[in-house]
């Protein structure tokens, strides 16, 4: 085999000078990988794995790196928020600035991801302001600053610098954040769960999303690792799942009742998957649920806690949306403190619970902070986890910063108390209204069902499409679903994410459509909206 | 009772080999010795801001107003900010799509990438596309997708300079590669021979890896060495033959010290020699805002452009930037203002030349101090015995740097987090600490290496330190 191998380099290379690639490059036939790892059970997963697999014809391309060649996780994992309706939209931007007037609108409207700043909402003065005297700590002792900055915001970035060694806000942080942030952040825990937290529990990441990268690292040895998901789900975890070469394990929340999370479910799934011969690791909740927006019940989650510590399973909480809770008869309860309670402590339960800046009244999505609490592994696990975030060496530390603002927000009796409060209570009703008002207009629409958005940033109503429109979407070579939210775009200039993108049970159809844009836009996309479904289905009712 | 999926015997072997000593054993002795109170001088990562390099001011001030816009409208801002510094905000401000909390363009804010596009033209002379140009959370974060693209398996193997920066050994354990290493000489500067590039490559494939691509890093890191053009252009004739992926780490570029020897980029070299190559060889190169004379670690900002990559490839690239979303963007306006900084005529010009120029003259003077320190050491290219440190169960440089913490409070990196030849022993140090420290901490390092030569010396065989 090696010397083949050899003779067929330097043969190939020979070619190559003689010949300028008009021959296939020997060293790429070696190359080509094994066909893509199936995706598991359910076909309508499939979407979340590239359904093209690169042809095994070898390419005439000389390059060492090709499509052909590249790691096949990465050309297996998909993320449809970023996706191609995403593209098909910059691309009718361009349009609109180019040639004004070309489309039946004036505007796209990005409805496809939790962005909230992007669509004009304001940030929460009293942090920005905190942030911008830490990029520039050496005005706190001048006698100008009170003068553009408020008192209690000064005083909270001497804190925060103090807490930095040589209040050296550029230097390269301990790898899980700087201690004096982690020490704010477990006081926010305890007093949001009555229950202590660890300072050295908690790992600050650039957002939620690397830490749930850094989880699926740990976790999966090969495919033969599975993690139990929600359908639908956030695609960070089936991309991440696939990336990092594992198995997905579904399980279905319950349409009918609000999007529930059944117990009985997960076992069945579980359980399925263990026939397999698939190893389940953790199971994945996400709570407040995207794109479902339902709120867990307390007693919900107490099952899932003792679901995961019978079945020996990580409980992977997801809690970037706990500041969004729309309902007065819910309310956000941290897994931590579900388990806690439960009189379950660090041998009962492993728990990595995540949380972000993205989210809640804040919406900091570009800054990029977040962190998990871990808690309930082995000292030696622990050291693993450094390692692997010492490799990044830290995480940025303006978002590391907010991470701690967010956890310890102005008090009562602060200067910045009532502002803060205005706005935050001004961003949070005006989402709630915001999730009404969308979900009464899809409930309205013909063939269309919508549950409530308890929480979270999103609607993800339920479309009965007509035959007629399948088979369209079938010659457009595309699935119906994306077939319908290309129309709308086409139509609107709204930009939405196909359910497939999510997961959906086979056979329904779905789409995600974000709470964001601005209060007075909302009734001319509603209008808009409503406008086209009925075009659409008079034009393919049955 | 069946091991949990957390019990250390479950999780990821590929995380259990991955190795990065940057952050590794001597750096958490030092941090519990700091913890009991002992001053301890790091002198393990390239963090200059944690060693008294203070940020530069105008930066700064255009990052805080974008944090905090609403700064723009106030008529005192006059007081704390200058002008060009409110400029250049608002500049930035209008390139985003909401300001610094909304994600951006995967790739980064598209008029920062252009940006970037322009200053390595300058910087080279030839076209830079900035959909080529991707900003990252780092360079270490777009080495990881870049190595997490090509990285398909053990079968797949990368060419790493040894001694090398972590991240790279670290990275290809982490995605279950292969690393195949090549020696830099040290006798001859930290040079680059073509000869052992192809050893290596040759020895790797008999054993049935396929090679995909060359790291090299220029200047180098933990080594300092700069590459000569003929080494270059040597570098890329070889990755032409060999079918190799070039990755160019140049996070150090601006971090020249003497003038016989100026950085040149691997892409202007790589256009230099022209048709077919440099049509031809795909080349990825890195630089980022936390080294040079601006030393913003803590920021997280990077970017790696492209050249000959296919769109294919480039789009399953964006593909895995989207699932993070975006990078960070006040670190993206870092990187707008790093290869935009102000220009004559503006008002805070002369304060930008008089903080950069002497940071970076002061860096070329510690340099100095630290080698001819080095050098009056005992046995600095030393013998001693490797007895005592494998009675300690520790390996022998592991086992000199950590005596060398102990008594001086200097936290340095132990040779074997990099790599080095067998029987060598080194260490790495930055060449980070304030200046009026230096001749104390040079004093100290050599009264305790010629005490330590003096008790662990070993007349009969010798390693060399």
């Amino acid at each position: 085999m090696a010397a083949s191998f050899l003779m067929r380099k330097s043969s190939a290379v020979r070619f190559r000078n003689l010949f300028n690639r008009s021959i296939a490059v020997l060293p790429n036939q070696h190359q080509i990988h094994h066909h893509p790892i199936p995706p598991p059970s359910s076909s309508s997963l499939s979407r979340f794995f590239s359904s093209s697999s690169p042809s095994m014809a070898s390419s005439d391309s000389p390059f060492p790196v090709t499509v052909h060649n590249i790691n096949p996780k990465v050309v297996k994992c998909e993320y449809a928020v970023r996706g191609e309706i995403v593209t098909l939209a910059q691309q009718l931007q361009e349009d609109l600035k180019a040639k004004p007037g070309t489309h039946p609108f004036d505007e796209i409207i990005y409805c496809n991801i939790g962005n909230p700043q992007s669509l004009g909402q304001l940030p929460i003065t009293f942090f920005r302001e905190v942030l911008a005297l830490c990029d520039i700590p050496s005005v706190l002792e001048k006698p100008e600053t009170p003068a553009l900055f408020s008192s209690d915001a000064i005083e909270r970035a001497w804190s925060i610098i103090d807490t930095i060694p040589g209040q050296a806000t550029g230097a390269y942080s301990h790898s899980q954040g700087i201690k004096g942030l982690r020490d704010t952040i477990a006081k926010g825990i305890e007093e949001r769960d009555d229950f202590p937290a660890n300072p050295n529990d908690i790992f600050l990441t650039d957002g939620a999303s690397p830490a749930v990268h850094m989880m699926m690292q740990l976790l999966l040895r090969s495919e033969k690792d599975g993690i139990l998901c929600p359908i639908p789900q956030y695609p960070l975890y089936s991309a991440s799942i696939a990336l990092h070469g594992g198995s997905l394990v579904p399980y279905y929340l319950n349409e009918a009742t609000g999007w529930g999370l059944e117990i009985k479910e997960l076992k069945k799934q579980l359980d399925a998957a263990k026939k397999d011969g698939i190893s389940v690791r953790a199971l994945v909740v996400i709570n407040p649920g995207n794109p479902t927006g339902q709120v867990l019940s307390e007693e919900n989650q107490r099952d899932i806690v003792k679901f995961c510590k019978t079945e020996g399973l990580v409980l992977l909480a997801d809690e970037v949306y706990q500041e969004n809770v729309y309902v007065p008869e819910k309310k956000f309860h941290s897994f931590k403190k579900v388990a806690r309670s439960l009189g379950f402590g660090d041998k009962d339960i492993t728990l990595a619970s995540f949380q972000s800046v993205s989210k809640g009244y804040y919406g900091e999505c570009g800054k990029r902070g977040g962190y998990m609490e871990i808690t309930g592994f082995s000292p030696e696990v622990r050291e693993q986890i450094y390692k692997m975030a010492s490799v990044n060496l830290c995480s940025n530390i303006s978002g590391q910063i907010l991470a701690s603002l967010v956890m310890s927000p102005p008090k009562v009796g602060d200067e910045s108390y009532e502002l803060y409060r205005a706005e935050r209570d001004g961003i949070l009703s005006s989402l709630a209204r915001r999730a009404k008002t969308l979900e009464e207009a899809f409930n309205k629409l013909e063939g269309v069902t919508c549950n409530k958005a308890e929480g979270a940033m999103y609607l993800f109503p339920q479309i009965k499409l007509p035959q007629k429109a399948i088979d369209a979407a079938k010659a457009a070579k595309t699935a119906p679903d994306n077939f319908y939210c290309r129309n709308l775009l086409h139509a609107t200039g709204v930009v939405v994410v196909p359910g497939s993108g999510f997961g959906q049970v086979p056979g329904t159809w779905h789409f995600r459509c974000t709470i964001l844009p601005q209060e007075d836009k909302i009734p001319a996309i509603v209008n808009r909206i409503t406008e086209f479904h009925k075009k659409f289905m008079d034009q393919y009712r049955k | 009772m069946p091991p949990k999926p957390l019990d250390y015997e479950s999780i990821n072997e590929n995380v259990k080999r991955s190795q990065y000593a940057v952050r590794g054993e001597l750096y958490l002795r030092a941090s519990e010795l700091q913890k009991e109170g002992k001053k301890i001088i790091f002198t393990n990562v390239g963090n200059p801001h944690a060693l008294g390099q203070k940020p530069l001011s105008f930066p700064r001030q255009v990052v805080a107003l974008c944090q905090a816009p609403f700064l723009l409208d106030d008529p005192n801002v006059g007081l704390l900010f200058p002008a060009d510094a409110i400029a250049k905000a608002k500049h930035y401000l209008s390139m985003t799509g909401g300001g610094l909390g909304a994600y951006s363009d995967s790739r980064g804010i598209p008029g920062v990438r252009k940006e970037v596009a322009e200053f390595i033209q300058r910087r080279d002379g030839y076209p830079s596309d900035p959909e080529l140009i991707y900003l990252t959370d780092g360079a270490s974060k777009g080495v990881m997708q870049i190595l997490q693209t090509i990285i398909g398996g053990q079968g797949d193997g990368i060419l790493v300079p040894v001694p090398q920066y972590p991240l790279y050994s670290a990275t290809i354990a982490l995605l279950g590669g292969s690393l195949v290493p090549y020696y830099l000489e040290e006798t001859a500067n930290w040079g680059l021979d073509v000869n052992e590039l192809r050893q290596s490559v040759n020895q790797a494939r008999y054993k049935g890896i396929t090679v995909k691509a060359m790291v090299i890093i220029n200047p180098g890191n933990p080594t300092g060495q700069c590459l000569s053009e003929a080494n270059l252009r040597e570098v890329l004739q070889f990755c032409f033959e060999e079918n190799l992926v070039l990755l160019g780490d140049e996070v150090y570029q601006q971090n020249i010290y003497q003038d016989e020897r100026p950085f040149v980029s691997a892409k202007k070299v790589l256009m230099d020699i022209g048709p077919p190559i440099s049509k031809e060889v795909q080349l990825i190169s890195f630089h980022t805002v936390s080294k040079g004379y601006w030393g913003e670690c803590g920021q997280r900002g990077g970017y790696f452009e492209m050249t000959n990559i296919s769109p294919e490839t480039v789009d399953q690239i964006y593909k895995v930037a989207s699932i993070s979303l975006s990078p960070n963007v006040p670190a993206q306006i870092f990187m707008g203002l790093m290869v935009n900084p102000p220009k004559p005529g503006d008002i805070s010009y002369d304060q930008f030349v008089r903080e950069s120029k002497g940071i970076l003259e002061s860096l070329r003077r510690r340099a100095r101090i630290m080698t001819d320190g080095f050098n009056s050491c005992r046995n600095v290219v030393c013998n001693f015995t490797e007895e005592a440190a494998k009675q300690a169960g520790k390996v022998p440089d592991v086992f000199y740097c950590l005596k060398l913490l102990e008594a001086t409070g200097i936290s340095t990196v132990p040779g074997s987090g990099f790599g080095q030849k067998e029987g060598v022993f080194h260490l790495r140090t930055t060449i980070l600490p304030a200046e009026e420290d230096m001749p104390a901490i040079m004093d100290s390092f050599k009264k305790f290496n010629d005490e330590f030569m003096e008790q662990y010396e070993d007349h009969r065989g010798y390693s060399r330190m």
